[in-house]
């Protein structure tokens, strides 16, 4: 349990998806303007991010793997050059049934999350984390830990981001800079300020 | 043949996918720190590009448009999947040090912005050529940014020594945070501002205007 917590303390914080792995910046910076919708996309990647890592995890670990295809007498068999194919499969098609899912059971929470669903598919710290724990090699309740952790810190980051840029929109910023050059260069001390918390550990 | 340079080399400056179309950034930040390594990453994804924007094009008036995105997916991911293979093959130590982001070409917005934007419109070989224009425009700030850190953050260009380290009995002091993320934040957020300072119809719109000081306007 308690290294659970670690790994889930670890993706928060230490090993930030968007401030120190640099994944799902696309999405990161195009739509931090707003604290609301800054929210709502960040609860959309956590919500997706603890389904499909450890989806893709039971995959990797019973269908791709060296080994895994042994139940069909197939022991030497090894399909993980189908990896990239597979994983990105599986999170187009969970975020789709995610959709429908919610639109039908769930039409509160589908109308804050509106058009983010569909976006979260090119999000890459969504493949980026199941391809991270693919090359770590983690177990069932550690992809769990690690989707949620990575999924928390990418949500953390961004909603901080778009707290500052509500702000930062009334400075008087050096003409070339306006808009994404002052962005990225927020994003930089913001990863300064993160990186002071390497080293934290349970 | 206008149209080719044109289509070639807009992407370099006037419309560069990283710095105005903020596209394909992720990778752009990460795999920097070694001017070979980006190397193979910037090949690795102009030849994803203009293969993805080729077949794509081959293949647009044939395709039912609601389900032109996982189309576009699987062939983009087929090419990945045969590039990694590839450098596994052939670069190992490489496709070591480029770990996840090899397979985060699939995600890279570049390759589906361009397939999206430019290949469902457009005939197959002017496809192809945006697709390796795009690809150099991505290459060009990759290689900039590589340059940079590598050259200050450890004295040399693709492991060649060009400022001798003080370690070794030089006179250069290694700028560590060079290495660190948060370099290539600040690095690219400059090369907007040098790039924006020369070329001004970039420059973003303020989105709020202060008054103007009351007083002053009321007494002049």
């Amino acid at each position: 349990m308690e290294q659970l917590l670690n790994l889930f303390v670890k993706a928060v914080f230490i090993e930030n998806m968007a401030l120190q792995m640099f994944l799902g910046m696309c999405t990161f910076l195009a739509v931090s303007k707003k604290i609301e919708t800054a929210i709502g996309l960040g609860i959309a990647v956590m919500v997706v991010q603890v389904i499909t890592v450890p989806a893709n995890n039971l995959i990797f670990n019973h269908l791709l793997r060296e080994g895994a295809l042994d139940w069909l007498g197939m022991p030497e068999m090894s399909l993980q050059f189908l990896g990239f194919l597979c994983y990105i499969g599986v999170i187009a098609a969970i975020v789709q049934i995610l959709e429908m899912f919610l639109d039908k059971y769930v039409p509160a929470l589908y109308n804050a999350l509106g058009v983010f669903l569909p976006l979260i598919t090119v999000n890459c710290a969504i493949l980026g984390s199941t391809l991270l724990m693919v090359e770590r090699d983690y177990s069932f309740p550690e992809s769990v830990a690690f989707g949620l952790g990575s999924g928390f810190g990418w949500a953390l980051a961004i909603v901080a981001l778009a707290g500052i840029r509500e702000k930062l929109k009334y400075s008087d910023v050096p003409e070339g800079l306006r808009g994404l050059g002052i962005t990225f260069i927020t994003v930089g001390l913001m990863s300064l300020g993160f990186m002071s918390l390497s080293g934290v550990s349970l | 043949m206008s149209q080719v340079k044109q289509i070639l080399l807009t992407p370099l400056f006037e419309n560069n996918p990283i710095a105005l179309q903020i596209l394909g950034v992720c990778s752009a930040l990460a795999v920097t720190t070694q001017l070979s390594v980006t190397l193979v990453m910037c090949l690795a994804l102009t030849t994803v590009t203009a293969f993805s924007n080729l077949f794509i094009s081959m293949i647009r008036n044939h395709m039912p448009s609601s389900i032109r995105i996982i189309v576009q997916m699987t062939i983009i991911a087929s090419l990945v999947i045969a590039v990694d293979q590839f450098l596994q093959a052939f670069a190992y130590d490489i496709s070591k040090n480029l770990s996840v982001f090899v397979g985060l070409i699939i995600t890279n917005c570049i390759v589906m912005g361009r397939a999206e934007a430019f290949a469902m419109k457009n005939p197959p070989a002017l496809s192809f050529l945006d697709g390796i224009g795009n690809g150099m425009g991505y290459s060009l700030v990759l290689i900039v940014v590589a340059s940079i850190r590598e050259l200050f953050g450890s004295g040399s260009l693709l492991g060649f020594q060009i400022l001798p380290l003080i370690e070794n009995g030089g006179w250069y002091q290694a700028n560590g945070l060079m290495l660190l993320s948060p370099s290539a934040f600040f690095i690219i957020g400059f090369l907007i501002w040098a790039l924006r300072s020369v070329k001004k119809d970039q420059i973003e719109t303020r989105e709020f205007r202060m008054a103007p000081h009351s007083a002053e306007e009321g007494a002049f």
